[in-house]
């Protein structure tokens, strides 16, 4: 195997050569600033209109409701700390969940400091939040609800129609993180009843350093980066034009083909779920059988560690990832693992597979033979594994 | 982000297994932080380490810094092995991502755990042993409270 089987789909995707394509007059040969008045930047301004224009559609919102970020993170940040601020007379108490992604999490940290209190909602063992526990947790004094479309790490998608629909019967802002939903799975922020939703251009085969945060019109919540007058004056800076313009072909072909493309990596995804847990025994898949992201698979291996796990299948020409501690950078496992109840040393021994319609079957039957083999290499110098046969 | 040295003792690790009636075994740290290693050692009646093995849950370097320990004990007396500290484990290795330094730690745990074992059951006191802290965690609690 020359090429290497990309199963890292949740991490980043493979930037499609349509959208490299649709970027690259954007660079050197329209490089005038939108923002400029001469008609050579109408180009520029032209192409970044109609991105806007395309990701807006895909979501059931209008354009002028779409405003770029540099990706994910920033469009998360500038939702919760903005609406913090925006509501901070209201009250300082916001409801968010245990799964999200650290740049939902870390943000709630960074307020708490700041004298606001966050309740962060249990999950169940497959990762789903309690409606009944989300009514329960609020207050008078609630400004704000954050709860991510579908898991990064296990893929569970959450009720956000729900979650939606009760924030606002209690006219609380509601922000969903939908980067790994965005352009997977269908989404109308109506339907959804959402005031703020993050998108990455990059988990859809678009370039890394571009995403959007989409504000409900009359939401009041002030800019996160101050300067210029870009984005109806609420986010500062030149607009990365390239960039805009990736992203839009991106999720039009991400919408064009939403549904072929989800047929196809639920089945893959399936078949690899299937022949992991008939094959591989002390495994266990983690996350929602069914409502999960068409391609994400996250199982755990008991006995052994993931990265271990990694290095092995990267030597064989495999990517995946992990949520054991050394894959983390603390010694603590996935946040997720633990909040969907998983022991340290369970949690230690997860893999995540995320497939894209680029994957064939071929490639899903060479890694299933070889996690096989690893894992049982893996198992045969384990003292944990060596103990538990010993009990047998 | 590892050494060639680290890669090829975690792809090929020596001693791999474990002794039948050892003379000392030890197993320190806790799944809990994703690190257990287990060290077999059959010392003959020299005091010398004639065999040394492993088993360890853990990441990468983990599995190399138990290899390479194994490899540095062995053919050594009870007082030279005592000499196989976290650095000279570390060194061997051609030094390993800072995170990962508190594996090498563990690898200089496990060898006292096991020489603790060997004493124990050979009621001896090994100058300069002190009971091995099982858990790594709690070690690291306590210097961090000193």
């Amino acid at each position: 195997m020359n090429k290497p089987i990309y199963l890292d789909n949740a991490a980043t995707t493979r930037v499609y050569p349509e959208v490299v394509d649709a970027m690259s007059p954007y660079f050197a040969e329209y490089f005038g600033n939108p923002s400029s008045i001469y008609s050579f930047a109408g180009k520029a301004k032209e192409a970044v209109d109609k991105a806007r224009s395309i990701l807006a559609k895909g979501i059931g919102a209008r354009p002028e409701e779409i405003y770029f970020t540099a990706g994910g993170s920033e469009a998360d940040n500038w939702a919760i700390k903005a609406a913090a601020e925006a509501c901070g007379d209201k009250g300082k108490h916001i409801i968010t969940s245990k799964i999200e992604h650290h740049a939902v999490l870390h943000t709630c940290e960074y307020l708490k400091k700041k004298g606001y209190e966050i309740t962060y909602l249990d999950v169940d063992e497959k990762g789903s939040i309690n409606l009944e526990e989300l009514k329960r947790a609020i207050r008078p004094d609630t400004i704000l609800i954050s709860v991510m479309t579908a898991n990064n790490e296990i893929g569970t998608i959450e009720p956000i129609e729900q979650i939606g629909a009760v924030a606002k019967e209690h006219g609380i802002l509601f922000h969903t993180d939908g980067v790994q939903a965005f352009g997977h799975i269908p989404m109308d922020v109506d339907a959804m009843n959402v005031d703020m939703l993050s998108a990455s251009a990059h988990k859809i085969n678009g370039p890394k350093g571009i995403g959007f945060l989409y504000i409900r019109k009359g939401v009041k919540i002030r800019s996160f980066i101050h300067g210029g007058a870009q984005e109806r004056q609420r986010r500062a800076g030149t607009l990365n034009v390239p960039g805009i313009v990736g992203f839009g072909k991106a999720a039009e072909l991400a919408f064009a083909h939403m549904e072929d493309h989800a047929a196809y990596e639920t089945e893959l995804r399936d078949y690899l779920i299937e022949r992991v847990l008939a094959e591989i025994p002390h495994s266990r898949l983690n996350g929602e059988r069914q409502k999960r992201l068409p391609g994400n698979a996250n199982f755990c291996f008991r006995f052994i560690e993931g990265e271990s796990m990694l290095i092995w299948l990267d030597r064989q020409g495999i990517c995946g990832s992990s949520g054991s501690a050394c894959t983390s950078g603390s010694l603590d496992p996935s946040h997720v693992l633990l909040a969907i109840g998983l022991p340290h040393e369970t949690a230690h021994g997860s893999l995540r597979l995320t497939l894209s319609y680029e994957n064939t079957k071929e490639e899903i039957d060479y890694t299933v033979e070889q996690l096989t083999e690893i894992i049982e290499r893996l198992r045969g110098m384990s003292p944990l594994w060596e103990d538990f046969c010993k009990e047998e | 982000m590892y050494s060639e040295k680290v890669m090829d003792h975690f792809t090929n690790p020596r001693n791999v297994g474990e002794i039948e009636n050892p003379s000392g075994v030890g197993t320190v740290g806790n799944a809990k932080c994703g690190d257990i290693m287990r060290m077999y050692l059959d010392i003959d009646e020299k005091g010398v380490i004639q065999e040394a093995r492993f088993k360890t849950f853990g990441c990468g370097a983990a599995v190399a810094t138990s290899s390479m320990a194994t490899e540095l004990v062995k053919g050594k007396n009870v007082e030279e092995a005592l000499q196989v500290t976290n650095k000279a484990v570390l060194e061997a290795l051609d030094g390993l991502p800072p995170l990962k330094v508190h594996c090498s730690l563990l690898a200089e745990e496990a060898i006292h755990a096991a020489l603790w074992d060997y004493a124990k059951k050979h009621h001896m006191k090994i100058e300069g042993l002190e009971k091995p802290v099982n858990d790594i965690e709690e070690k690291e609690d306590i210097e961090e409270e000193n």
